[in-house]
Order: structure tokens, then sequence, then C-alpha cells
């Protein structure tokens, strides 16, 4: 079974996603924040994570940069989630090394569709 | 004490000072010798050996008459101000060296005026030092109980003249330049004025603490002497009109003496300086005389009748209780006292002497073909033998004369026959139409007078009081009598000198400089000084003249005296400052005016007109085309300044400009964004209402529980979505002053009340307890009570949320006072992070330590309440407290205040 951490600090925003990872068969890690994140990647390895960039303490941007300095997480997978819909903003999460940035509001289904595209 | 002694105290002394002109001379920048109090200390060269021991005598003598010499400087002192300054600038910009530089220069540059004035100097300053002479050799014999010898190689006097001359002509001649500063001889006369002061205090405090009981004691023995209460009481009219001719002539005294021109003007550095010695100097006048009534008037008591020279009372005192080092101190203070005044007299006469008339009258033609050594030289040496012939003569005066007539009577004398200058000088300051020949019969006159009503009979000799010239007038005439001139007969012999000689003087002064139009060189000075603040920075445009002149032929003149190096480098510096082209090779008025001013301090004003005209072509200007000329430079001034003025303008408004244009690239900034948050904050609730619609359209066999979860989502963020834009609109209506307030007279506590009520609910679900203190105090304000309803919510709504989640507690109070009213709202949650109390107030400002969960706030809220309270003219904010928790403290303004400004 597949390993998907969702990291947002809007609790309905996450209630959809964790609904619909859980329904295609993923087995979902929920933080609330990025710290809270790296404190879920010391015990577990997702293959893949979603992250807003907007949260308190540690944002998006910065859990993104603890991600990358763990040689385990090299392999990992991460999307952006993000109301920040700026080009700069979208250039500066794809130079940090994420995989793909969507951008809210989003389709669940494309998402999910992205989410499998990004793991085969 | 023997005379070896005394002698060998006596150079120990002098070396001292000569070591602290040395050494300030080599610190001649420093701030030890450039303040602001040596320039005060040093105008003390006013108090000679005539204040130190005279004014004891004619205390002693005559009562209250010593006292007019002060007072009537301490009167004046404040126009310094404004008289002091101007004079100080003119001599400035007009490299002016000495009070005949001064007058001469005023009335056309004119040769004869120069020597007038400094002949009238010396006339009346020489016999005056001769008078300090006498004090010295005096009082060296009282202390050393010795009698003085007709011998003058055994006379100790002989040998301080000629260390005195040797010191002031070192000193006094170290510049060609007579009008650059000597700070070597300042800073001496600076320190002995000090001591003087200090050594007068001593013996004072000695007398009246040591050998009588306090003030009182000596007053009481003192009025059962003969005459004492009529010697201290200012006796009717006539004795008041004495008076006040006495205070006239030492306010007159403090600017025209020699002495004091050349302290005050000459070694003034900074026109600030003024500033303290308008205090400082009156202070220390007064200070010299509150011991001098005591002295004289214990030494009346303690002499009565043994016919001592009352003027010597603070040596004998002393030498009478053989308090042997006292007599030394009070002999070292008078000493200090006539030395300085030897001094700085001898230089400022000698510089005039060179300057005004031995140069112009003298050896001109001969400086005219020499090198600049040799003319250097030359003028150094004329200037140094001037000091020694001045003091030569003094001393020759004291010698042959061996004046018998007390320090005082000498002293006036002098400052009357200097106050001949008076009319001159202050019309050379205030009054245009004053001419050179005005001046110059003035000053005759004047002069004539004085010799008439106070030279020849003290020639004569006024103890003779028989005489019949005294007594009938010359040949039988009375209403001649020299005391008593066209009858007036209830006036002393000074103030009646002052009064005749000064009226006439005036009125001729006057008479002739209206009958008859000075030329037009005397009127150009005359614009320039009396207007000189306004030509204080370039005052060679106001210079009118016109003809041929080469910049090469003034080259030369220049280089003869300044040297070829500074005469290219003051070129220079002039083409600089009028922004001229340097190889343009006619003079102008300016560049003749600047030649002048550099050629003054070397050789005065007169010869330096002398020498510039002798290479130059002057064409005839008639009188109203001067005039023209002046008033055209004026409107050009004032043209110059209009311009300086609108440049500064607009000067101003680009910065202004530039200020704006910051602000609105900040405001942009900010804007940007606030607009990038509102979309973010937009955007997150659309993206959770998108996501789960779309989950309850795609999928049709979810579980009936969560897809009711789902639609509450769903109608939860849209009211959120709602709740913001409200909010939005809410603020910006704010910002943009769209908001209206609707201001009612309301209690606050009333408001308060309902407010919580409203948040009941969320209070008992939380279980907080709420504490309300002064809940029943009536306090009204004026408020819009709607507005302020959302604010206490507001504020009530962010206690709840972060007061703690057991236990939690809000306390709020009102407190009122003269000006405001003051709520606070207090949880007992975490507290403020340091970090959060700047930007607390901020749009969209949420606290990093929300994590645990995030409220249900806006960001916006507390933007909100700043608004509101700030649109009542209000205060809030975060207080820093050490206790937990957080505080939130809004203000009111009170309903008094509020009330009395809105009628």
């Amino acid at each position: 079974m597949r390993k998907i951490l969702i990291v947002d600090d809007e609790p309905n925003i996450v209630m959809s996603l964790e609904y619909t990872f859980k329904k295609n068969n993923f087995e979902v890690f929920i933080a609330r924040d990025g710290q809270e994140a790296l404190d879920i990647l010391q015990k577990q390895l997702p293959d893949i994570i979603i992250l807003d960039v907007m949260m308190p303490m540690v944002d998006g941007f910065a859990t993104l940069e603890q991600i990358k300095k763990d040689e385990r997480l090299q392999n990992c997978k991460v999307i952006f989630l993000s109301a920040k819909n700026k080009e700069k903003d979208i250039e500066k999460g794809l130079s940090l090394g994420a995989n793909l940035y969507v951008v809210k509001p989003f389709s669940v289904k494309k998402l999910v569709e992205q989410v499998h595209d990004l793991l085969q | 004490m023997s005379s070896i002694g005394l002698l060998i105290i006596l150079a120990l002394y002098v070396s001292i000072l000569f070591y602290v002109a040395h050494w300030a001379e080599k610190r001649s920048h420093s701030k030890w010798t450039n303040n602001p109090y040596i320039y005060s200390f040093s105008l003390a060269v006013y108090c000679t050996a005539w204040t130190y021991y005279g004014s004891i005598g004619l205390a002693a003598n005559s009562g209250l008459s010593y006292l007019p010499i002060y007072v009537g400087p301490i009167i004046i002192i404040p126009t310094w101000m404004i008289i002091l300054k101007r004079i100080i600038r003119i001599s400035r910009v007009n490299k002016i060296s000495s009070i005949a530089d001064f007058i001469s220069l005023r009335y056309g540059n004119s040769r004869f005026l120069g020597a007038l004035v400094t002949m009238i100097c010396i006339f009346g300053i020489v016999p005056y030092i001769a008078l300090q002479l006498k004090s010295i050799s005096d009082t060296f014999h009282i202390v050393t109980k010795t009698q003085s010898s007709s011998n003058i190689f055994n006379d100790t006097t002989t040998y301080v003249c000629l260390a005195l001359a040797l010191f002031a002509s070192y000193y006094g001649t170290r510049y060609v330049d007579a009008s650059e500063k000597k700070r070597g001889i300042v800073t001496a006369v600076a320190i002995e004025s000090i001591l003087k002061l200090v050594f007068f205090l001593i013996i004072g405090i000695y007398v009246t603490y040591f050998v009588f009981d306090g003030f009182g004691d000596i007053y009481n023995q003192a009025s059962v002497l003969e005459n004492f209460h009529k010697k201290n009481t200012i006796g009717g009219l006539s004795e008041s009109i004495n008076w006040f001719f006495l205070c006239v002539l030492s306010m007159f005294a403090i600017f025209l003496l020699p002495r004091q021109f050349h302290t005050s003007i000459i070694e003034n550095n900074k026109e600030t300086h003024i500033r303290t010695a308008i205090w400082l100097f009156p202070l220390y006048l007064l200070l010299f005389n509150v011991f001098v009534f005591p002295i004289a008037w214990g030494g009346n008591i303690l002499f009565q009748g043994k016919g001592f020279n009352s003027d010597t009372y603070s040596l004998l005192i002393p030498q009478f209780y053989n308090k042997n080092y006292l007599t030394v101190l009070v002999f070292l203070g008078g000493f200090s006292a006539a030395i300085s005044m030897i001094i700085v007299s001898s230089i400022a006469l000698a510089t005039m002497l060179s300057n005004n008339l031995l140069i112009p009258y003298g050896f001109i033609g001969s400086l005219e073909n020499s090198s600049q050594e040799k003319n250097s030289k030359r003028i150094l040496n004329s200037r140094k033998i001037g000091i020694f012939l001045l003091i030569i003569l003094a001393y020759a005066i004291y010698k042959i004369f061996a004046l018998e007539y007390s320090l005082v009577s000498i002293g006036l004398v002098a400052f009357v026959i200097i106050a001949q200058l008076a009319p001159a000088f202050f019309g050379a300051l205030f009054w245009k139409r004053g001419s050179k020949n005005g001046a110059v019969t003035g000053i005759i006159i004047g002069f004539a007078i004085c010799c008439y009503t106070l030279l020849a009979p003290y020639a004569i000799g006024i103890t003779k009081s028989t005489s019949l010239f005294i007594q009938e007038g010359p040949w039988g005439i009375s209403l001649l009598k020299p005391f008593q001139l066209f009858g007036l007969d209830y006036l002393d012999p000074i103030p009646h000198a002052v009064f005749w000689s000064l009226l006439l003087n005036m009125m001729s002064y006057a008479a002739i400089s209206v009958s008859f139009r000075g030329n037009y060189r005397e009127r150009n000075y005359a614009e320039m000084f009396v207007d000189i603040d306004k030509y204080i920075t370039n005052h060679e445009n106001a210079f009118v003249w016109k003809g041929t002149a080469y910049i090469t032929d003034i080259q030369k003149v220049l280089q003869r005296f300044l040297g070829e190096e500074r005469t290219k480098r003051a070129l220079t510096i002039f083409n600089l400052k009028y922004n001229i082209d340097k190889n343009i090779t006619t003079a102008d008025a300016r560049f003749i005016k600047f030649a002048e001013n550099l050629l003054t301090g070397h050789i005065g004003t007169a010869s330096a007109k002398i020498l510039i005209s002798s290479v130059i072509k002057e064409d005839k200007i008639s009188l109203p085309e001067v005039l023209r000329i002046l008033e055209e430079s004026k409107e050009n001034i004032i043209i110059n300044k209009k311009l300086t003025d609108t440049s500064n303008e607009l000067k101003q408004i680009s910065e202004q400009l530039k200020n704006a244009n910051q602000e609105l690239i900040d405001k942009d900034i900010q804007k940007d964004e606030f607009l990038d948050t509102v979309t973010h904050e937009l955007r997150t609730p659309i993206t959770a209402i998108r996501a789960a619609s779309e989950i309850l359209h795609d999928d049709e066999d979810i579980p009936e529980e969560l897809k009711k979860r789902f639609l509450q989502n769903i109608i939860s963020e849209s009211d959120r979505l709602n709740r913001l834009i409200d909010k939005i609109l809410d603020l910006e209506k704010f910002e943009t002053g769209k908001q209206k307030l609707y201001l009612s007279k309301n209690n606050i506590s009333k408001t308060i009340k309902s407010t919580v009520e409203s948040v009941k609910q969320l209070i008992l679900n939380k279980n907080i307890t709420i504490e309300f203190l002064q809940s029943n105090l009536e306090i009204k304000a004026f408020y819009d009570e709607e507005r302020l309803i959302q604010v206490i919510h507001n504020l009530l709504s962010n206690a709840i949320k972060f007061s703690a989640e057991s236990d939690g507690k809000i306390t709020i109070s009102i407190t009122e006072n003269a000006q405001e009213v003051e709520v606070q709202i207090h949880n007992n949650g975490k507290g403020i992070k340091e970090e959060d109390f700047e930007a607390i107030f901020d749009k969209f400002y949420q606290s990093r330590n929300q994590n645990v969960k995030k409220p249900i706030g806006s960001g916006l809220g507390l933007a909100i309440c700043k608004q509101i309270i700030e649109h009542h003219k209000g205060k809030i904010w975060a207080k820093r407290t050490t206790e937990t928790g957080a505080t939130f403290i809004f203000t009111l303004p009170n309903y008094n205040t509020t009330e009395s400004t809105e009628r």
C-alpha cells in the first residue's frame, strides 16, 4: 500500500483529501504544519507528500528544504498545494525540488491522477 | 619684605606669564585658548590698577562715586548682542586692526582722520600707562617699605618697564597682519584677569571677615566717622547728573578704549563668544566691586587721621597686621592689573601708530619698491619700536611729571579724551549721512574743549585752586571759567568736561555732516557699515569703483607685502568666490576692494588705499551715481537672496515629492501584500468548498454520515467566506474614510455587559469564568455603540479563544480620568509573543502560536478594532506585562473633553 502524507492547516481541506486518498487505497498520514510533518517523517517514509505553503510556524517552503536534506527521503515525491498562484511562487516551489505545484482551488479527481502519474 | 625677595617673586610671576603666552601661542587653535571664557576674561583688561587700587581710594575719600565706572558698562553690555556683533562683522570683513582703522575706513579711507584718531588715543592713553607704572612703583615701595629713588638704574620700575616692553613687542608683533589673532597675549591677559579678581576677593574677605566682623561691623564702625552719610548718598539733582555723565562716559569707554576695542573686536574669534561675555563680564565687574566698600571704609577706620594714601589701603591693611604673604598676593594682583593694561594698550597703540600714522605719512614711499621680506621686517620693526617707544614715553611721563594726581582722576581724564571719538564712532554704525569733515571737526572741537576744561586746569595744577584762571576765568571773563563754562556751575570737573565737549562735538559732527555732503567713497562705506548684515558674505560687491585697472599691476603691489605664494593663493580664492575666469586681465571694483583688504591688516586702511590707487586709474563718480550703483547692487543682493530662497524652496518641494513618492511605493507594496493575503484567504474556503462538492458530486457510494459532514463543511466555509468579505469591506470603508460614526452619549459599562451577554454561550462552552470589575460604575462617553460592540466583541472572542484551556478566566475593568476612559480586557492564556506586539494590529496578521488549532479568525478583527477606536480619537494596544496572559486596552476620550470640543 502506498503511503501519502498530507500537510495542511485547513481541517476541511484535509478532510476531503484524506477521504479521497483513503478511497484510492493510500495509507494516509496527516500533519497540521511543517513541524508536525517533519516529526511524522522521522518515523514514516511516505511515497508522496502533499504540502501546503502558507502554514503557521514552519511553512511549506521551509519544510521542503528540511526534507531535501534527509537522505532517506530522496525518493519521496512532493506536491505543493497552495493558494499562492503567482509565477514567482510556483518557480520558487519547483526550484526547491518539488515535483509538482498545484494551485488552490484544485480538482480532487485531477490531483489523484497527478499523484498516480508521479508514482508510476 | 626685602626688595630682592619681591623682585624674585616678580620675575617668577612674569616668567610664568611668558610661559602661558608661549604655550597658548603654540596651541592657538585648541579649545583651551579658543573659548568664550578666555574671551570674556580678556575683556576684564578694563579693570586696571585704577580699579584695583584707585576705586578703594575713591570710595574712601568720596563714597559712592567709584561706582558709575562699572555701572555704565553693565548697563550697556546687553546691547553688545547687536552693536558689538555689528562692529565685529565690519572689522572682520574689512580686516580692520584698530579703532583708528575703523573710523578712518568708514569716513572714506581718510588718512587724516586715522592719524587724528591715533593721536587722540596716544594722547589719552600714554599718561594712563604712566599711571599704571606709577602704581607698580608706589605699591612696590609700600610692600618693601623703601623709598623710590630718582636714579633710574636703582628704580625697579625701569626693569619692569623693560621686561614688559620686551614681552609686548615680542608677542604683540608676531604677525605682519595686525588683524591676526594673538592668542598668546589674550590668554595671558585672561589668566591675569582671573588672578587679579581672586587676589582682590581674598583681601576683601580677609578685611571683611578676619580684620572686621562682617559687612555690618564695618558699616557700624564707619557710620560714626565724619561725613560718612554725606559721602554715601547721592545728594540731589546735581549729584545725579554727575552720576549720569560718569555712567555715559564709561559706556563709551567700554567700546572706545583702544585696549577694549582690541580685546573685544580684534581678538574676537567667534561671534557666539559674545553670548558668554554679556553675562560673565558684568558678573566679573560686580564681583570686583563687592569688597571695594568694606576695604575702603575698613581702611578709614583703621588709619583714621594718619594721612595714608587711601589708594593703597588694600596693601596697608595686611601689612598693618603683618600678613606678608597677603600683602604680596595683593601686590601681584595689582601688578597683573597694571601690566595687562600696559601690554594690550601698547600693542593697540603701536598698531595704530604704525598703520595710521607712520606708514601713511612716513615710509609708505619706501615700502612701494622693496621686496616682501624687507617690507614685512620693516613693518614689524616699526611696531616693535612703537611699543617700546610708547612704554618708554609713559615711563618718562611717570618719571618727569611724577604724577601727583590720584589714579582715578587721570584715568577719568583719559576716558574723557577717548570719549571724543564717540560721535564719529557710533555715527559710523548707525548714520549714513555722517561725513569725514563732520567727524574731523567734531573730534577737534571736542578735544579742544577737553583741553580747556580739563587738561589746562590740570596742567596748571588743580591743587592751586587760587589760580586766577580757574577762579575768575581768562581775562576775568567769568563765563569762560574752565570748570563753570557758560555759567554751568553745578557739575564736577569731569562730568562738566564730558557735557560740554561731547555736546559741542556731537553738534558740530551733525551740523557739518548735514550741511556738506561727503564724497562718494564715504557714502559707499557708510552703506557698507550701516547695512553690514546685508553685505556680510560678499561685501566686495558693495564697493563702488569705476576706472581702469590691471590685475597684474595690483598683483605686483600685493606681492610686496604678502609674498608671491600668498598672493597667488588669495587670487585663486577670489576667482573661485566670484566665479571669475582667471584669464581676465582687468580688475573690477570687487577685486580692488579685495586687494585693499589684503593690505589693510599689514599697513592700515589709508595706506592700503594709497598703494592700490597708485597703480590704478580711477574715474570720478558723482554721488548720485554711487547711490544708483549701490541701489542696484542692493537689488542684486535681494534678487540673489530671492533666487537662493526659491532654490531652497524647490529643494524642499523636491524632497517632499521624493518622500511622497516613497510613501506611494511603500503603500503600493502594502497594497500588493494585502491583495495577496486577501486572495489567499478567499481561496482557502473556496478550495474547501470545491473539494467537498467534487467528492459529493462524483462519489455515489459515500456513507450518509460523511455526506452530511461534507455538506456541513460547505456551509461553514461559505459562511466564513461571507464574513471575510464583510470585514474586508468594513475595513476598506474605514480606511477610505467612507465609514460614518454615529456618536451618541452611552454608558460604557452597559455596552460591555450586553456584549458579554451575547458571547455567553461561548464562555459557557469553554467553562471560562468572567470577572467584570467596577461593573456598576456609570461611566459615560460619546461613541457609536454598534461599532464599539464590534470592538468589544472582537476582543472578547480573542480572549475566549486564547484563554487557558482549563480554568480559563477573563477580567474586564474600566477606569476613568480627566482625559479618557480606559477599558482593559485580560485573559489568562498563553500571552502575546514579543515578536507579535508590533504587528498584531496589522491586517491579516495571525500569530504563529496558534498552531494548536487553527482559530476561526479572519486576521482582520484587530485591524478593524484599531480603525474603529482611532476613528473615535482613542487608542488601542496590547500591554506588555509580567503576569501571564494577554491584556488588550483601549481608550476613548472622556465624555467631558469630547463634549467641550464638540461645542
